[in-house]
């Protein structure tokens, strides 16, 4: 056997699992999206109809702010747990990477507790304090599967900062604000960008949280699966997962080219 | 002194952070062990929530710790070789089919779902079975298993090594066997770690993919969320945290001993 067509032999089996479940299965949704009653012109029906454009809209609201807050958060705790040694800061890491291998629905019922009918807040609140099932229990929810993913880029991206160049801008006076704003903060640029890529992709395409609280937020993932299941709009729950998907994937790209890490888009 | 100004708020940003994260948490392990989450831990504790959730659950853990295993046996057998594949072709071709393969990372689970359930949802006994499930969790981690191992086949010096075994006469299986895998056995246990962790958990793929007879550990889930009264859904979820805790932390400390690996 020549070894070129060992290696062949090796690629096979990735090749048509990749051909059967992948690659014309991708195709087969394309081909579904515009095999409806408007052809082509459901993707324009994305951007006309009110319904369509405001799910879209919405869902790209709160990934931003999701991103934003996540950035802030996970930034400010990487490079503090990056830069000091103390004892717990251990458990503190593990606490912060832990919710990595949360699915989505177990995040939206630890925002239930939170902030639900029975929730932590209702309970040691007076009046009526319930947030879990609205726009702000979604953002939360978010919030929380973000915090990790976030965390682990900067800290991994701060580890390779030349920590000379902060001694050195300390050595000429700099207070530890300005080492951040002029030496840290530049360093870590294209793995922040990085890291909020995946923090917005993973928002976007969050569909197990979204599932468990929100019965009448209109998320994109939350839209296609009532289009598929419900209304048996076939094309148009298509065509919105293709647009989601590109979007995403498109962002993933980014993020990896900047940093070149791979984080999972669950959620 | 303005430093420690900042350390504080750093500190009490990081403090808040983990207040967030472990709260609600604590709060699920809490009511999943009380007798009566609205009278709160003052009304004792019990182990009956989680005996109701075996009766009513059991199945669900088994199908998961199935699917899981399956799916890493799958993973394995056409992750490596074609990792190896591709550690030895390092050309444009190799980089797109490994972008390829990792669409599933980045595609949402339920525009994956959508696109296997309208080429094959007509093949009912494909269809109803467990395996449609499996192509699913195969497909998203698949991708995990191909990087962990690249990555590590890319750092060490595999040319030498082969060259070495070819000399000796072994042909291109035994060297793959006795030379290639022993040497990736640090990426293969990151791999592994990763892909197990990650299809117990999986669930926006797998609730499109279901069937009601066959409910994995995240579908029970949403289900008890859905219709059971707070402490079974709580109990429940305490199940799934005593399985993959273990299971993140091993794959964290596998993933890190790789990476010293490679880098």
């Amino acid at each position: 056997m020549t070894n070129q067509r060992f290696l062949l032999i090796c690629l096979l089996p990735l090749l048509i699992f990749s051909l059967a479940f992948l690659a014309l299965p991708l195709m087969r949704l394309f081909l579904a999206s515009v095999e409806g009653a408007s052809g082509w012109a459901v993707y324009l029906e994305i951007i006309q109809k009110p319904r369509y454009l405001s799910a879209l809209m919405q869902t790209v609201l709160v990934s931003l702010a999701v991103t934003a807050t996540a950035l802030v958060i996970s930034t400010t705790a990487g490079l503090f747990l990056a830069r000091n040694r103390f004892a717990g800061r251990g458990v503190l890491l593990s606490i912060l990477t832990l919710p990595l291998a949360f699915p989505g629905v177990v995040v939206g019922f630890l925002i239930i507790l939170l902030g639900g009918r029975q929730g932590l807040v209702n309970q040691l609140t007076p009046g009526h304090v319930v947030f879990a099932y609205s726009t702000f229990g979604l953002f939360l929810g978010y919030l929380y599967f973000s915090i990790p993913r976030v965390l682990l880029t900067v800290m991994a991206a701060t580890e390779k900062l030349d920590r000379e160049l902060e001694e050195a801008a300390r050595s000429l006076g700099a207070s530890p604000f300005t080492v951040v704003r002029d030496v840290i903060l530049p360093g870590l640029g294209p793995s922040l960008v990085a890291a909020g890529a995946i923090a917005f992709a993973t928002a976007m395409g969050a569909f197990g949280t979204a599932f468990t609280l929100a019965t009448n937020i209109d998320v994109l993932p939350m839209v296609i699966y009532t289009e598929f299941t419900l209304s048996a709009n076939i094309a148009m729950a298509s065509a919105l997962s293709i647009v989601l998907g590109l979007v995403t994937w498109a962002l993933l790209l980014i993020a990896r080219s900047l940093s070149g890490t791979t984080v999972a888009a669950g959620g | 002194m303005r430093f420690s100004i900042i350390k504080v708020l750093q500190l009490a940003i990081t403090l808040l952070a983990c207040a967030f994260l472990l709260v609600p948490a604590i709060q699920s392990v809490l009511a999943g062990l009380t007798v009566n989450y609205f009278k709160g831990v003052s009304s004792g504790l019990t182990l009956k929530w989680l005996w109701k959730v075996w009766e009513l659950y059991a199945d669900s853990v088994f199908l998961s710790i199935w699917l899981a295993l399956s799916c890493l046996v799958c993973t394995i057998i056409i992750g490596v070789p074609a990792a190896y594949a591709l550690a030895k072709n390092p050309g444009w071709i190799s980089r797109i089919l490994e972008e390829f393969i990792s669409l599933p990372l980045a595609v949402p689970g339920l525009a994956l779902a959508l696109a296997l359930l309208q080429l094959y949802g007509t093949m009912q006994g494909f269809r109803t079975s467990w395996s449609f499930i499996l192509v699913g969790h195969v497909l998203y981690t698949l991708p995990f298993m191909v990087r962990s191992v690249l990555a590590v086949l890319a750092a060490i010096d595999l040319k030498t090594l082969e060259e070495g075994a070819a000399t000796l006469g072994a042909g291109s299986l035994r060297r793959f066997c006795d030379v290639v895998v022993p040497n990736a056995m640090p990426g293969i246990l990151a791999g592994a770690l990763t892909v197990v962790t990650l299809s117990i958990g999986e669930f926006n793929l797998t609730w499109m993919l279901h069937t009601p007879y066959l409910k994995t550990l995240p579908v029970g889930l949403a289900d008890s969320y859905a219709s059971m009264r707070l402490e079974i859904a709580s109990a429940y979820t305490l199940i799934f945290f005593v399985m993959i805790v273990p299971l993140l932390t091993a794959m964290q400390w596998a993933s890190n001993r790789a990476q010293r690996i490679s880098a």
